[in-house]
C-alpha cells in the first residue's frame, strides 16, 4: 500500500495522511469522535459499489454512527431521494472554510467538529479543501473515506480497488452493529 | 503616481534642419480642458492609495486558503515548509504564502493583458497615426473608456493618449511584482489588497486593449446586431487551403486577411482561429471562421486541415511546433513573447523565406512584422495546400485503427491518473478494445485536449487521437453560428436598464467568461447561459466562454446567438469579444453608476466600486477558468464588488474570499439617508467562490446577484429565481431564506405561505431598505 496521491502529479507537503490499513482505524476515530461530521459531494451518488451507491453507504454510516450530514453541490438531491435529509447544504468551500474557525458552533449550532469525514467530491476540491484544513484547523481530524490517496487528510485509504473499498466500508458499518 | 506627462508624438515634419521623422516629446500633465468632470480623489492611484477600500471588503470577505504546495522553492534559502504554523527562513507563513502566489499569478495575468496592449497600440500608431481617434461606439458611446476614466481620471481620445495609460499599468505592475520578493510583503491581507490593485489594473490595460483595436480596425462598435459567424470544425471547407492563427493579439492575422482582399483571395483560402485571435478576427471579418477554444489545438492540428499555423501570443500550446512537425505543417511565429526556438527572418525577403518553409529546409520562421506575416502566410499556404492536397487526408484515425491501438492497453491506469478530469479512460480503452467506442465518445466531451494522458501512457498509445477517432461525428458536426464580439455597451443601453438593475427588477447581469477548463464539457456552460437568459437576467460573455456558449445547438438546430438578442437587456445573451474585452463588462457595472446614476466617474473609484457594489446585481461566472489572465480578470471584478464563481478546479487558485452568512455583525452598511448602520443580510455573501456542479453555480449565480438596494419588489424577483432554482435543483427549500427578506413586502407572492412559516422558525425580524454605503460619511466627505 502506497502513499501515492490517485492524480500523480498531486503530490503533498511532507505531512501526509496516514492510511487507514483496515476499516477498524476509521472505525475507531469514528467512535472516539464527539461531533463527527460528513462532508458528502456530488460524485457520491455517481460511483456504483455493487448493487449499491457510494451514497447508500453514506446514509447507512451516517444513520448508524449518528453522524451529521453536510450536502455539497447537489447532493442534497440524491439524500432526499432516498429519504435521508442531511443537516445542512452548503458548498464544500463554505464547510471547508468554516471548520478552519474554531468558534464556528458547528451545523446545529451545538459546538465545533471534531472530526471531517470527507466522500465523494472531485478529487482535487477535496485535496485543496483537505489541505486548508490540514493547514488552518489543527484541532480537527480528517479522513477521507474515497478510495483514492488523499494526502492532505489526517486519515486517508490508499488507491484502493472497488472490492477493497465495498469490504472496508462494509467492515466500518459491520463493526458498529445494528 | 506622480504627475502625469503629456506624450507629443509628431509622425514627420518639414523643418528648416531637415524632415523629422517619429518625433516624441512631453510637456507636463495631459490636460483635459474639453472634460468639466471636476477631478475624483484618486487619480492614477498608487499601490496603497485604495488600500481601505480593499480591506473594507476583505473584512467582510476573509481569504480561506488551499494551499496547493505546503512549501516555498521561491529562493536559495528554501525550499521551507510552512506547514501549518511553521515559517519560511524569510519569516513568511502560510497565510502570507498563498497571497503572494495569487499576487504573482495576478501580476502575469495584468502583464500580459497590459504586454498585449503595448504591442498592439505600438502597432497601430505605428499604422494609423498617434492621433487616430478613439471610436469604440459612434454616436452611440460618450463614455469612451469608463474603466480609464474612473482609474486614471483621463478621457483618452486617441491611440496617443493610450501610452499615457498603458505606462502607469507597467508602472504599477513592476511595483506590484516586486511586493513578491523575498523579505517584501508578507501581510496576508496587505497581500490581498495588492491583488486586488492588480486586477483593476489588468482591467485597465484590458479596456486600452480593445478599444485601441475596435477604433483602429473598424471591429464592431457597441453593435448589438454584429453579424452572425460560423464556429465549429464542421465549418471549414477543407477543400480549400486553410490558414489556422493561434492566440490573442490579432495584427497578424488582419495582415492576412488584408493581404488576402488585395491580392483578391479572399474567397480561395479559409482563415481559421482558436482562441482569442480567432474571435478577434472574426470581428474584423465574418468570414473568417472560429474553430472553438484553446482545447481544440491538438485536435484541430492532428486532422491535418491547417496547411500553416501562425501563432501569436498566449494560451498557445508550447508543443504547437512538435505537432506540426509531425504532419509538415510549416509554423510562423510572430510575436516576441512566443519565438518558438524559430530563426528569426523578419529582416528577409519574403521569397527566400517562403522557398525554405515549401522545401523543408526549415519547419518555421519567426517574423516580427504583421505585415510580412500576411505575405508570407498567404503565399505559403497557397503553395503548400497544394503540394500537400496529394497527400492530404483527414488525419483523423479510421475506427479500425482506432481498436487496433485499444488492443495494445494493458490497462495500467496512468492515463486516468493523469487526466485533470479523472476520466475512465482506461475503462473506456477496454470497451474499444472489444469494438463499443461509446464510452470513449462520451470522453470526448468532457476532454479539455490537453494530452496529460499520452505523456503518462506505458504503451505511448496516441490516446488523444484515438478520443477524437470515437468522437468523430462530434467533431464534424460542430458547425454553430456565434455573434461577433460586439465590443462595448452602448450609453443608450445603459440608460434603459440602470433603472430596472439598480432597483433589482432585472434579476442581474451574469458574465459568463474565462477559459475552457471545463470540469465535464462545455455544455454545462451553454445550459446555465440559456437558464439565466430566459430567467430575462442580462447574460454577457467573451473570450473562450462566448465560443463554448455559441457550440451548442436547441431541437431546431439554433445556436443561443441565433435565439436571444445582442443587445445589453433582459433575457439576452452578449457576446462582448475576447479576453481584452471583458473590460467592457466591468465597463458597463461602471457606466450604470455614471450614466443612470450620474455619479462623478473621474478618479473617483472608491465611490464607484462601492455604488456598484451595493447597487448593480453583477455575478461572473469563469467556469473553466484556468490562466493566470483569468485570476487578474477576477480580482478587477472583485475590486469593484462583482463576485465571481468558478468551477471545481477553482480551488487551486489557492484561496477563495468567503463571507460568514452566521456572522450578523458582518453585514452591516451604513445609511447614506441617516448615517444609521442598517444590517443587510449577506447579500452577496461571497466575493469569490468555487462550486462543485453546474446545479450548484446556477443557484450560486442567483443568490449572489441579490444586492442591498434592491427594491422589495427587486428583491421578490431575485428570490423567486434563487428559490426556485434551490428548490429545482438542489431538491429543497433554502434554508437561509430569512436573511434575505427585510421586509414582508419582500416575499414573493407565490411563495408566502412557506415562507413567512420558515420566518417565524428563524425568529425573523423586519429591518428597512438603506441608501446603502460601505463607506463611511467622514471618509466620503473630501
Ligand atoms: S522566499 Fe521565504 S519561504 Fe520562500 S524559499 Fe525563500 S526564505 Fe523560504
Ligand atoms: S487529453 Fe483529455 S482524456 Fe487526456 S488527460 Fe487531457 S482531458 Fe484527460
Ligand atoms: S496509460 Fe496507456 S496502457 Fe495504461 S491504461 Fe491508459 S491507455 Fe492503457
Amino acid at each position: 500500500m502506497s502513499q501515492d496521491a490517485w492524480l500523480t502529479a498531486e503530490v503533498a507537503g511532507p505531512k501526509k495522511a496516514s492510511l487507514i490499513t483496515k476499516p477498524e482505524i476509521a472505525d475507531a476515530m469514528i467512535r472516539r469522535a464527539k461531533r463527527p461530521i460528513f462532508v458528502v459531494g456530488s460524485i457520491a451518488a455517481e460511483i456504483d459499489l455493487e448493487e449499491k451507491k457510494l451514497i447508500d453507504y453514506v446514509i447507512a454510516m451516517a444513520r448508524r454512527c449518528n453522524i451529521q450530514v453536510v450536502a455539497t453541490g447537489n447532493t442534497n438531491n440524491e439524500f432526499l431521494k432516498r429519504g435521508f435529509t442531511p443537516e445542512a447544504v452548503m458548498p464544500a468551500v463554505d464547510i471547508g472554510n468554516r471548520l478552519t474557525d474554531p468558534k464556528w458552533q458547528g451545523v446545529d449550532g451545538k459546538g465545533p467538529h471534531d472530526l471531517a469525514i470527507f466522500v465523494g467530491l472531485p478529487y482535487q476540491m477535496a485535496w485543496t479543501i483537505l489541505s486548508g484544513l490540514k493547514n488552518f484547523a489543527p484541532n480537527l481530524k480528517t479522513i477521507s473515506l474515497d478510495n483514492v490517496y488523499q494526502p492532505n487528510a489526517r486519515w486517508s485509504f490508499s488507491n484502493i480497488s472497488i472490492k477493497s473499498w465495498i469490504m472496508n466500508l462494509e467492515g466500518i458499518l459491520g463493526n458498529r452493529g445494528d | 503616481m506622480g504627475t502625469k506627462e503629456i506624450n507629443i508624438s509628431i509622425k514627420e515634419i518639414e523643418t528648416e534642419i531637415g524632415n523629422i521623422r517619429d518625433l516624441r516629446f512631453s510637456v507636463g500633465r495631459l490636460a483635459q480642458e474639453t472634460w468639466d468632470e471636476p477631478q475624483g480623489p484618486t487619480p492614477f492611484p498608487s499601490m496603497s492609495t485604495l488600500r481601505n477600500w480593499d480591506l473594507t471588503l476583505l473584512k467582510r470577505y476573509k481569504p480561506f486558503y488551499l494551499p496547493f504546495c505546503d512549501l516555498c522553492c521561491l529562493c536559495t534559502f528554501g525550499k521551507c515548509d510552512l506547514t501549518g504554523d511553521k515559517k519560511g527562513a524569510c519569516g513568511i507563513t502560510m497565510p502570507g504564502q498563498q497571497s503572494r502566489i495569487v499576487l504573482l499569478a495576478a501580476c502575469i495575468g495584468a502583464a500580459t493583458h497590459t504586454s498585449h496592449a503595448r504591442e498592439l497600440v505600438t502597432h497601430l500608431i505605428e499604422e494609423f497615426g498617434a492621433d487616430t481617434r478613439l471610436d469604440p461606439g459612434g454616436l452611440n458611446i460618450k463614455v469612451e473608456a469608463p474603466i480609464t476614466r474612473l482609474v486614471c481620471g483621463m478621457k483618452p481620445e486617441t491611440l496617443g493618449d493610450l501610452e499615457t495609460v498603458l505606462d502607469y499599468s507597467e508602472q504599477q505592475i513592476t511595483s506590484l511584482l516586486a511586493c513578491t520578493h523575498t523579505g517584501q510583503e508578507g501581510n496576508p491581507l496587505d497581500l490581498e489588497s495588492k491583488v486586488l490593485h492588480t486586477g483593476m489594473i489588468d482591467h485597465l490595460s484590458m479596456e486600452v486593449a480593445d478599444i485601441a483595436q475596435v477604433s483602429a480596425y473598424d471591429l464592431p462598435k457597441a453593435d448589438p446586431n454584429a453579424p452572425l459567424v460560423d464556429i465549429g470544425f464542421g465549418s471549414v471547407d477543407t477543400t480549400k487551403p486553410v490558414i489556422l492563427v493561434i492566440g490573442h493579439n490579432v495584427p497578424p492575422a488582419v495582415e492576412i486577411m488584408d493581404y488576402m482582399q488585395d491580392h483578391e483571395l479572399t474567397g480561395d483560402i479559409e482563415v481559421t482561429g482558436i482562441c482569442c485571435t480567432g474571435i478577434d478576427m472574426t470581428r474584423y471579418s465574418p468570414k473568417a471562421k472560429i474553430i472553438g477554444p484553446i482545447s481544440w489545438q491538438i485536435r484541430y492540428i492532428r486532422s491535418g486541415i491547417p496547411d500553416i499555423i501562425v501563432v501569436d501570443e498566449q494560451c498557445i500550446r508550447t508543443d504547437v511546433l512538435d505537432e506540426a512537425r509531425l504532419l509538415k505543417i510549416p509554423v510562423i511565429a510572430t510575436s516576441e513573447k512566443n519565438c518558438l526556438g524559430l530563426p528569426d527572418r523578419t529582416g528577409d525577403p519574403p521569397e527566400e523565406i517562403i522557398d525554405d518553409l515549401m522545401s523543408g529546409k526549415t519547419d518555421g520562421a519567426l517574423i516580427l512584422n504583421p505585415e510580412k506575416v500576411g505575405v508570407v502566410a498567404v503565399r505559403t499556404v497557397m503553395q503548400t495546400a497544394t503540394k500537400r492536397k496529394k497527400k492530404k487526408k483527414i488525419g483523423i484515425l479510421s475506427l479500425e485503427e482506432a481498436i487496433e491501438e485499444a488492443k495494445r492497453c494493458t490497462q495500467c491506469r496512468e492515463c486516468r491518473r493523469a487526466c485533470p478530469n479523472d476520466l475512465h479512460i482506461s475503462d473506456a480503452m477496454k470497451a474499444l478494445s472489444r469494438d463499443d467506442p461509446t464510452m470513449l465518445a462520451e470522453i470526448y466531451d468532457s476532454c479539455v485536449g490537453c494530452i496529460r494522458c499520452e505523456s503518462a501512457c506505458t504503451q505511448e498509445i496516441p490516446i488523444h487521437s484515438l478520443i477524437v477517432a470515437a468522437g468523430e461525428d462530434t467533431l464534424r458536426n460542430e458547425s454553430f453560428k456565434l455573434r461577433a464580439g460586439r465590443g462595448a455597451i452602448q450609453d443608450i443601453e445603459i440608460r434603459q436598464v440602470g433603472g430596472p438593475i439598480v432597483l433589482g427588477e432585472i434579476p442581474g447581469i451574469v458574465a459568463f467568461v474565462g477559459c475552457a477548463n471545463y470540469p465535464k464539457g462545455g455544455n454545462e456552460l451553454a445550459e446555465m447561459a440559456i437558464e439565466f437568459a430566459n430567467r430575462r437576467f442580462i447574460v454577457c460573455t467573451s473570450g473562450c466562454a462566448a465560443m463554448t456558449i455559441g457550440m451548442h445547438r436547441d431541437e431546431d438546430g439554433k445556436s443561443p446567438y441565433e435565439v436571444y438578442s445582442g443587445n445589453f437587456e433582459a433575457g439576452a445573451i452578449v457576446n462582448v469579444g475576447s479576453c481584452v474585452s471583458n473590460a467592457h463588462i466591468s465597463g458597463a457595472a461602471v457606466k450604470i453608476a455614471s450614466i443612470f446614476a450620474r455619479r462623478n466617474l473621474r478618479g473617483n473609484y472608491a465611490e464607484i466600486a462601492d455604488y456598484v457594489y451595493n447597487r448593480v446585481g453583477a455575478v461572473g461566472v469563469a467556469w473553466g477558468a484556468m490562466s493566470q489572465k483569468a485570476a487578474s480578470i477576477a480580482a478587477g471584478f472583485w475590486r469593484l464588488g462583482i463576485p465571481v464563481i468558478v468551477g471545481p478546479h477553482g480551488t487551486k487558485y489557492r484561496r477563495m474570499l468567503l463571507g460568514r452568512a452566521d456572522h450578523d455583525e458582518d453585514w452591516y452598511v451604513d445609511d447614506a439617508r441617516t448615517g444609521e448602520k442598517v444590517y443587510v443580510g449577506p447579500v452577496p455573501e461571497h466575493l469569490f467562490i468555487s462550486v462543485e456542479t453546474k446545479e450548484e453555480a446556477m443557484v450560486m449565480i442567483a443568490k449572489l446577484s441579490m444586492r442591498p438596494n434592491d427594491t422589495s419588489r427587486g428583491r421578490a424577483l431575485k428570490l423567486t429565481h434563487y428559490i426556485d432554482l434551490h428548490r429545482r435543483l438542489l431538491g429543497s427549500m433554502p434554508t437561509d431564506i430569512h436573511l434575505f427578506v427585510r421586509m414582508e413586502a419582500d416575499i414573493p407572492i407565490t411563495m408566502k405561505e412557506d415562507i413567512v412559516s420558515i420566518l417565524k422558525e428563524k425568529d425573523w425580524k423586519e429591518t428597512v431598505i438603506p441608501d446603502p454605503t460601505l463607506i463611511p460619511k467622514k471618509e466620503a466627505a473630501p
